[in-house]
């Protein structure tokens, strides 16, 4: 059919954020043993117990297979062939960022992330990572004025060991799974956010990772405390250079809430895809796991996946806290060969908790998307109440989607609400939209923004607008 | 059939027309052509390609022009986007308006109307002069404010659904409106308001090709020529007392005509 043809011409993707920055860099050799992992640890100047933590979690990985359950197809991972260490060279002790290497600026300026104080977001904080290191972080001293610390991870480990030895990895074990085994032995950096009792953070606090070298992972760690009646937003997004070869990225995100204390998480994935033949792209495998340890504590995960060859991903709520609140809102696009399983996991262990899952796939080309999820209710999660809603749309007739909700309840007294939707992009409603002046590719894009709008919703207000043009910049393309 | 001499050129010309979908001819030779002010009914049996006739004027994608033209305000259109004939004035007002999940009515009507004044070289509406513009086009069809921030036609009533269509319509100001059984589905009030809203929005410099199976629409709005479809093909066109007749008589007294023509 032709309007088939032209849907597939219109998801084709033009990258932009496919350059590489030429930047010296030190890099360790490839391949993981002991020695690199003390090296790592050497490096970054650290403390005992997280070396300790890291060889722990290498013994435990070495014992681990990696999990085949995903609906996923690819080429296995040489772990040996990879380089766990690449780090641009400046120097040693950097005190403001009139020293950091202007090409480091200039790029997260090309990324639309501008860092100098002339230039800098004014509403966000931001913590800029370039391979395995972070590069500069924003709003400091304005952040520390409200007892908040917003840094690189690498720099809470030297600053509040006491509170990185009491979190780290209380969320998401060591154990946990072969990429967060991996991740734990080896992350590099990562950020860190701590917001104290009763302050509501002034800002939205945001990283924004940058992948430059194409033959290093990047295994990033990020931990965010909310004590008891805090509040924070944070945003996350993320780009890479288009190489041939696929790079990993495996990354450990946890999250601690408080009693009453709320955190808000966002992502806007668009590590580079790979190309029309799926070569090359990012691997993404990540957990990201949060823990409602306090009564009424809430936590949002909102994320909006573009990218990658392959995502792995299911931003979880652990809900302990009586009365507290899960929420995971998603909106995962693939095209071409692009291949992602992602969904959330929402356990209810306590009394009267509550959960909300909106999950929206969208399918183009000849990819493969999946919604996974678990919906848990234990024993002691009496009154608890899940709702999910996930909805799928395909454009083309090569691309796929599934969807595997597992709900598993040990308390009778909880509602769990499930529904589920498919549908396609029709020729009558390209049509309709068409034959009232509406362009194609416009026509196209309006009815992806429509399918995503109760997502779109809950994103932070600058980030929808970027969510938005970004689905539609994938959506872009030559018509007919 | 126009024979007389006409003051000004046609709007419309649809010249030996033949199309088929899937290699099965559908139009087998149509001729219709509508001038200025003029009101044509088209009538016939399900399947006869009165549909079909008006979604080729749009620009359908899945039908396919084997001979024939069609011309508006003399230029070929044969191989324009649909998107292009509703910017330049075509108006197609669907039978079976489509549901679009997710896409607000009022935003939907926003780009429509502002894709419709880019073309003609009129100042595109932000959303506050857009409310002002719409809110005084839903007194045309007796629509309520609420439509608009409802998807667009989901979950809307059939006659809501064709409101909608006549609403859409006012906005655009189309040079030719081809209403596809508009009437179809509505009560006697609604079609009234319906009848209304077309005869407000037409005028001395627009053309209506009306489709439909009853003379209820005729009564409210009376058209110059009926013309009687059948196998793809115009069969008989009158003036508006042969809808009567059609009426009276049914579809079976028009197969005589074949053998005429």
């Amino acid at each position: 059919m032709v309007n088939e043809n032209l849907v597939k011409d219109v998801v084709k993707e033009p990258y932009k954020y496919g350059f590489v920055t030429d930047i010296e860099t030190e890099k360790i050799e490839k391949g993981l043993n002991e020695d690199i992992i003390k090296l790592i640890s050497q490096k970054k100047e650290e403390p005992k117990f997280l070396l300790d933590f890291r060889l722990k979690a290498f013994k435990k990985w070495q014992k681990m297979k990696e999990p085949d359950w995903a609906a996923l197809g690819y080429k296995k991972i040489d772990y040996q062939d990879i380089i766990y260490y690449s780090a641009p060279k400046q120097k040693e002790k950097i005190s403001s960022l009139d020293e950091v290497d202007p090409k480091l600026l200039e790029t997260f300026d090309k990324l639309g992330i501008p860092l100098t104080e002339q230039k800098k977001l004014t509403n966000v904080a931001v913590d800029a990572v370039f391979d395995s290191v972070s590069i500069a972080t924003t709003f400091r001293e304005e952040l520390a004025e409200h007892g908040v610390i917003f840094c690189s991870i690498s720099e809470a480990v030297k600053n509040h060991a006491d509170l990185i030895e009491k979190y780290l990895g209380t969320v998401v074990p060591a154990s946990d799974n072969y990429f967060a085994a991996l991740n734990s032995a080896v992350f590099s950096d990562g950020s860190f956010v701590y917001i104290p009792k009763g302050v509501t953070c002034p800002m939205d606090l945001s990283s924004y990772f940058r992948i430059n070298s194409g033959d290093s992972g990047q295994f990033e760690r990020t931990l965010i405390i909310a004590e008891e009646s805090s509040s924070v937003s944070y945003l996350e997004g993320c780009t890479a250079p288009m190489f041939d070869t696929n790079t990993l990225h495996a990354a450990v995100v946890e999250l601690i809430a408080l009693d009453d204390a709320s955190i808000k998480y966002s992502t806007v994935q668009n590590w580079y895809a790979g190309d029309e033949e799926g070569i090359g792209g990012i691997f993404n495998f990540v957990t990201k796991r949060g823990k409602c340890l306090g009564k009424r504590s809430k936590i949002s995960w909102s994320q909006v996946e573009t990218g990658s060859a392959i995502t792995w991903k299911y931003p979880s709520c652990l809900l302990l806290g009586e009365e507290s609140v899960g929420e995971f809102y998603s909106v995962a696009l693939t095209n071409n060969l692009q291949q992602a399983d992602t969904g959330t996991k929402m356990i209810h262990i306590g009394p009267k908790t509550k959960s909300t899952i909106v999950s929206k796939g969208i399918s183009a080309g000849n990819s493969k998307n999946s919604y996974r999820g678990l919906v848990k209710m234990g024993t002691k999660a009496t009154g608890s109440r899940n709702y999910s809603q996930c909805d799928s749309m395909l454009i083309g007739d090569q691309a796929s989607a599934n969807t595997f909700p597992y709900i598993k309840s040990q308390q009778p007294n909880s509602e769990i609400e499930h529904e589920a939707s498919t549908c396609r992009i029709s020729e009558d409603q390209l049509f309709y939209l068409q034959s009232r002046g509406i362009e194609f590719e416009e026509a196209v894009s309006m009815m992806v923004s429509g399918f995503c709008r109760d997502v779109f919703n809950q994103l932070p207000m600058e980030f929808a607008a970027e969510a938005d043009k970004l689905l539609a910049l994938k959506l872009e393309g030559s018509v007919g | 059939m126009q024979s007389k001499m006409k003051e000004s050129d046609p709007i419309l010309e649809v010249e030996n027309l033949s199309a088929s979908t899937d290699n099965l001819p559908i139009l087998k030779g149509v001729s219709l052509t509508v001038y200025p002010g003029e009101i044509h009914a088209i009538m016939g049996r399900n399947g006869c390609g009165k549909s079909t006739l008006s979604k080729i004027i749009a620009g359908h994608p899945s039908y396919n022009i084997t001979n024939g033209d069609i011309k508006f305000l003399g230029e070929n259109i044969n191989s324009l986007e649909p998107e292009e004939r509703s910017q330049s004035g075509i108006f197609l007002g669907f039978q079976y308006p489509i549901e679009i999940p997710g896409v607000s009515n009022l935003e939907f009507l926003r780009v429509s109307t502002n894709a419709r004044r880019k073309f003609l070289n009129k100042e595109e509406l932000d959303t506050f002069d857009f409310e002002e513009l719409v809110k005084e086009k839903l007194e045309i069809v007796k629509m309520d404010h609420a439509f608009l921030s409802r998807s667009v036609n989901q979950g809307f009533s059939g006659g809501e659904k064709k409101r909608n269509e006549i609403l859409q319509m006012a906005l655009l100001e189309p040079k030719i409106a081809i209403l596809d059984e508009t009437d179809s589905g509505l009560d006697i009030d609604a079609l009234r308001i319906v009848a209304s809203g077309i005869k407000k929005i037409s005028n001395a410099q627009t053309g209506i090709i009306l489709i439909t199976h009853y003379q209820r629409l005729l009564d409210e709005i009376k058209p110059n020529y009926v013309h009687v479809m059948s196998d793809g093909q115009i069969i008989k066109t009158g003036q508006s007392d042969l809808a009567l007749e059609l009426e009276e008589k049914g579809y079976e007294w028009t197969d005589n005509f074949i053998k005429e023509t």
